[in-house]
């Protein structure tokens, strides 16, 4: 009954409000506000005033009962401005390896001439982070949230909420914000793994040296692995030379699902994964295959996330949470 | 101890502003409460500091609850209770300062500023004068921004940026406040029965006299109470304000006394003036009216004596509307018990009055109005003598007054006439109250003060009732027509106040006084006069009659209703989306104005082009042209918008020819 009940309120708050885009603007709709129990206690302690001005017929008693009280039905509008207008825009988070903390970076801007202060940004099940905005100006702000497992880390619905300037009333607002985090397998080399046949032949592989007979030298340019520069040539000339290898074809390295005996679906993938951070880390050309997916061998960054990216979202739909 | 939540966690900043805040509203306390209840809870507030700074350790929590025992001990052992004001409000104060010593967390800041906003209003216990008042909107403005603080998170904002916040929302409260004052249903009374407080040190009229006790008066500048009249205001002769009437003498002083009811009288209508008295707090029941009054105001009657009476004591000011006749007869047949009653002498008093009055009444046998001017013949021609510090009497007062000293104030002179009066078997009476009062210009009113102070005595007569006969107008008819600064306009050993030189200096003096006094008036009938009474006044002015409660919570609802609407629009209009772009608003107007000069900006073409097509087609446009265009830039494209550069922005547009200049162009053009 309770979960029914919640899941209605969530659709309707996503209703409300689409979910998956990289910015959202907080207009009034999306805004939600009830008094905090502070603002309870507040009225409280002003009823026992009015109690008090009344049984003395006291004047000026009255009149701070009723300042007091226009103060804070005023708190609930200037509670509800500090959210009003705000723009959060989601920035592009670097993916992590399972076991490690991803980082949502937000960049919330405030387009009025009011310093929006007191605000806080959490996703639901993780501590916050307090932010002020200045006037016509934006903050950037990062949550942390550990990844356990691979595969996407959706942090859901995020919160944006305040009870600035009074903590009478607390005015909250759920962003639904595109923010998919990839996460990568935790890289497992292959000897902590289980199962004893793996090691010997997947050393085999994987030791092979820098690919191919060296070819010659030839001179360094940005981007060049720091392993193939011929640090002695560097000695004797001052220059940096970097080696080059011949590969012969057929010679890549193929790191491949079938050739993993041991274990289930993530222990496999987190060997591959350590796999491919070693190769990529030893400057190998490598290609990677899964069931039903096959990466062609290259190398280089841009090669090494395509794998990584299919590692993490292998029979991955996507999760909420982490 | 473990780390608050971040929910809970109080910004390191606010701590600070909570003390002064708290120091603010706690120091009018020291007027009242013995000196250590103020130092303790400064000593707390510092301590706090301290901590704050790093420089002591924080109590722990043994600490603490022994400090709490020992202050509610401490309040105990001075007061024996902790029900009441007095008590209660040390024991707030102490409690307040130790709640701050223990501070760590919001939660405990939310609650000491709760703590905060009801200190100030326990000050309002004590005094309501707008000097106060005053300093108490300082102490909310304090309290409030504190609470703006505690709020703010952990990267505060500028002090300046939190007051004129904390300025903002309390101005905007105003309006709401001031409906809920004068619309909120006032019940009279107390809900509940308070403990009796200590009479206060209030200066007015006793409920006895004796030689010495209406002269003490006259030492008090401060206002007894304010009279506005519908029409006419009397001439100053006729200027007395009834207060309690005494019957009983015991040879020095006298009372109310236990005098048998008046058989009742119906009171004239006719001729009746119409006053409306604002009546400063005196602690007792009789309200003052000019005499003599014929109707009573609501929760008061009117005594068989002429008097009026409250239903409670006057701890507040209030006001009241009440009819007076001057002239009025009273008690046209004084009944056998009365009038034996208005005979009463000790039968040891004053001898020789009694045989001066004797004498009388053997040369005047039975005229009684012909012996009462006999006896002001005698005060005119003895050498009585009107002054405030008469000679110490011993023995027989009356007999010492009339024969040795012959000087004295109203109350000698009343008193010893009455006896004169008793002795010759004329029934009379002691009547107190005041006597004159100062016409304010400025308020339209006429203010009485403690130093018009008088007391005079009534005969009664046959045919005529009870009489007023003021024997110290024979002696000093100066002081009934001009005042009582005009009685001692030489004499040295009055307070200055009373004596009305004609310099300059004193006549600015008094003329300010009466600017602050006409404040003081109407402070106290909007403010602090405001009850049940004064409501349903409003209300009938506003042509409201006879609205009762429900009516006036409806009132209340519209009213309230309507300015939170007005300052919901007011909020949308200004928060609506998208929100205003500054910067693109202030091009538009750059754009008009231009145009209207004559060099219209074509939409495509970028601003430093236009700038410099403006500079060679119009060169004494080109200065703020040239400039808007490189601000404007700056602030649409550069990294950090600087306010400076957008006061320097609009400085460009202001400094373009303006309207005016544009249309004096289009005037001149065609001719």
């Amino acid at each position: 009954m309770r979960t029914a009940l919640r899941e209605r309120a969530i659709a309707w708050i996503t209703r409300r409000q689409p979910a998956g885009v990289r910015q959202v603007t907080l207009d009034r709709r999306c805004i939600y506000i009830l008094p905090t129990r502070y603002g309870y206690t507040f009225a409280g302690v002003l009823v026992v005033m009015l109690l008090g001005a009344i049984n003395y017929s006291n004047s000026l008693a009255f009149l701070l009962t009723f300042l007091l009280a226009a103060l804070g039905s005023n708190a609930m509008w200037h509670t509800h401005r500090n959210l009003l207008g705000l723009r959060i825009t989601r920035l592009p988070a670097e993916p992590v390896f399972a076991g490690e903390t991803a980082r949502l970076a937000y960049s919330v801007a405030n387009p009025g001439r009011v310093p929006r202060r007191g605000l806080t940004l959490e996703a639901p099940g993780h501590p916050g982070r307090d932010l002020a905005v200045p006037a016509h100006g934006d903050t950037r702000v990062t949550l942390t949230i550990p990844a356990r497992r691979r595969g996407i880390l959706r942090p859901g619905r995020l919160r944006l909420h305040t009870r600035y300037p009074l903590g009478l009333f607390r005015a909250w607002s759920w962003l639904h914000l595109e923010g998919d985090v990839l996460v990568y397998p935790r890289p497992l080399p292959v000897e902590d793994a289980a199962g004893g046949g793996a090691p010997d032949k997947d050393e085999a592989r994987t030791s092979r040296q820098p690919g191919g007979e060296f070819t010659g030298l030839r001179g360094y340019t940005p981007g060049d692995s720091p392993r193939r520069v011929d640090w002695k040539a560097l000695a004797r000339t001052g220059n940096l030379y970097v080696k080059e290898f011949h590969e012969p074809r057929g010679g890549r390295l193929w790191l491949d699902w079938d050739d993993l005996l041991a274990g289930d679906v993530e222990t496999r993938l987190s060997m591959l994964c350590h796999q491919v951070l070693r190769a990529h880390g030893a400057d190998l050309e490598f290609g990677l295959r899964l069931p039903g997916i096959e990466v062609a061998p290259a190398r280089g960054e841009v090669h090494r996330r395509r794998c990584l990216e299919h590692l993490a979202r292998f029979h991955s739909p996507g999760r909420e949470g982490a | 101890m473990s780390a608050p939540l971040p929910e809970d966690r109080l910004p390191p900043h606010a701590l600070p502003a909570l003390a002064a805040a708290l120091f603010i509203a706690l120091a009018p306390h020291g007027w009242h409460q013995p000196p250590w209840v103020l130092s303790l809870a400064g000593v707390a507030l510092g301590w706090r500091l301290l901590v704050h700074a790093g420089r002591v350790p924080a109590p722990g929590r043994w600490l603490l609850g022994g400090l709490t025992l020992a202050a509610t001990g401490l309040v105990l052992a001075r007061y024996g209770t902790l029900a009441g004001r007095d008590p209660g409000v040390a024991l707030l104060v102490l409690m307040t300062g130790l709640k701050f010593l223990e501070t760590r967390r919001f939660r405990d800041a939310m609650l000491v500023v709760f703590l905060g906003y009801f200190v100030v209003i326990t000050n309002f216990f004590y005094s309501q004068e707008i000097p106060l008042a005053l300093y108490m909107v300082l102490a909310v403005f304090a309290t409030t921004a504190a609470l703006v603080r505690v709020n703010a998170g952990d990267n505060g904002p500028p002090w300046g940026e939190s007051l004129r916040l904390t300025g903002l929302m309390l101005a905007q409260a105003l309006p709401l406040m001031v409906i809920l004052f004068f619309l909120f249903p006032r019940i009279p009374g107390p809900l509940w029965s308070m403990p009796e407080e200590e009479p206060a040190a209030t200066t007015g009229l006793s409920d006895h006299m004796r030689p010495g006790s209406v002269s003490r008066l006259l030492q008090s500048e401060a206002p007894a109470f304010r009279v506005t009249f519908a029409g006419e205001i009397p001439g100053a002769a006729q200027r007395y304000w009834r207060g309690p009437v005494f019957w009983a003498y015991d040879g020095r002083t006298w009372r109310a006394g236990a005098v048998p009811p008046a058989p009742p009288a119906i009171p004239p209508q006719a001729d009746t003036l119409e006053h409306t008295v604002s009546l400063e707090p005196h602690g007792q029941r009789w309200l003052l009216a000019l005499d003599v009054p014929v109707s009573a105001p609501r929760d008061a009657r009117l005594t068989d004596d002429g008097y009026l009476v409250s239903r409670e004591p006057v701890r507040q000011v209030i006001r009241y509307s009440v009819r007076s006749r001057p002239g009025a007869a009273l008690e046209p047949l004084l009944s056998g018990a009365r009038r034996e009653a208005a005979l009463d002498l000790p039968g040891d008093a004053a001898p020789r009055a009694r045989a001066l009055a004797r004498a009388w009444r053997r040369v005047h046998g039975g005229d009684d109005a012909a012996v009462v001017q006999a006896a002001l013949g005698h005060f005119r021609q003895a050498p009585f003598r009107y002054t405030l510090s008469p000679p110490p009497l011993r023995r027989d007062a009356v007999d010492q007054f009339l024969f040795e000293t012959r000087a004295g104030f109203c109350e000698h002179y009343a008193g010893a006439f009455t006896v004169l009066m008793r002795a010759a078997g004329i029934p009379a009476r002691v009547v107190t109250g005041y006597q004159g009062g100062t016409f304010n210009r400025a308020g339209d009113y006429l203010l009485v003060r403690q130093s018009d102070a008088h007391a005079w005595t009534e005969v009664w007569l046959q045919g005529r009732g009870w009489t007023r006969v003021d024997p110290t107008g024979a002696v000093a008819p100066e002081r009934i027509e001009s005042g009582v600064g005009a009685a001692f306009s030489g004499d040295t050993t009055v307070p200055a106040f009373l004596r009305r030189g004609g310099d300059w200096f004193g006549d600015l003096r008094l003329q300010l006084g009466l600017w602050q006094d006409s404040l003081n008036y109407y402070w106290n009938g909007w403010v602090l006069a405001f009850g049940p009474e004064r409501q349903r006044e409003l209300l009938a002015r506003l042509g409201l009659d006879g609205t009762d409660w429900r009516a006036l919570v409806g009132l209340m609802a519209v009213a309230t209703g309507l300015v939170l609407t007005l300052f919901a629009g007011i909020f949308l209009w200004r928060n609506r989306l998208p929100m205003r772009d500054p910067l693109g608003r202030l091009q538009t107007r750059f754009d008009r104005r231009l145009a209207r000069l004559g060099v219209p900006r074509a939409p495509h073409e970028p601003l430093p082009d236009f700038a410099r097509r403006v500079t060679r087609e119009r060169p004494e446009l080109a200065g703020p042209v040239a400039g808007f265009a490189e601000e404007y830039n700056r602030l649409r494209y550069g990294p950090q918008p600087d306010p400076a550069r957008f006061a320097r922005l609009r400085g460009h547009l202001r400094a373009l020819p303006g309207r005016g200049a544009a249309l004096y162009r289009q005037f001149r053009r065609p001719g």
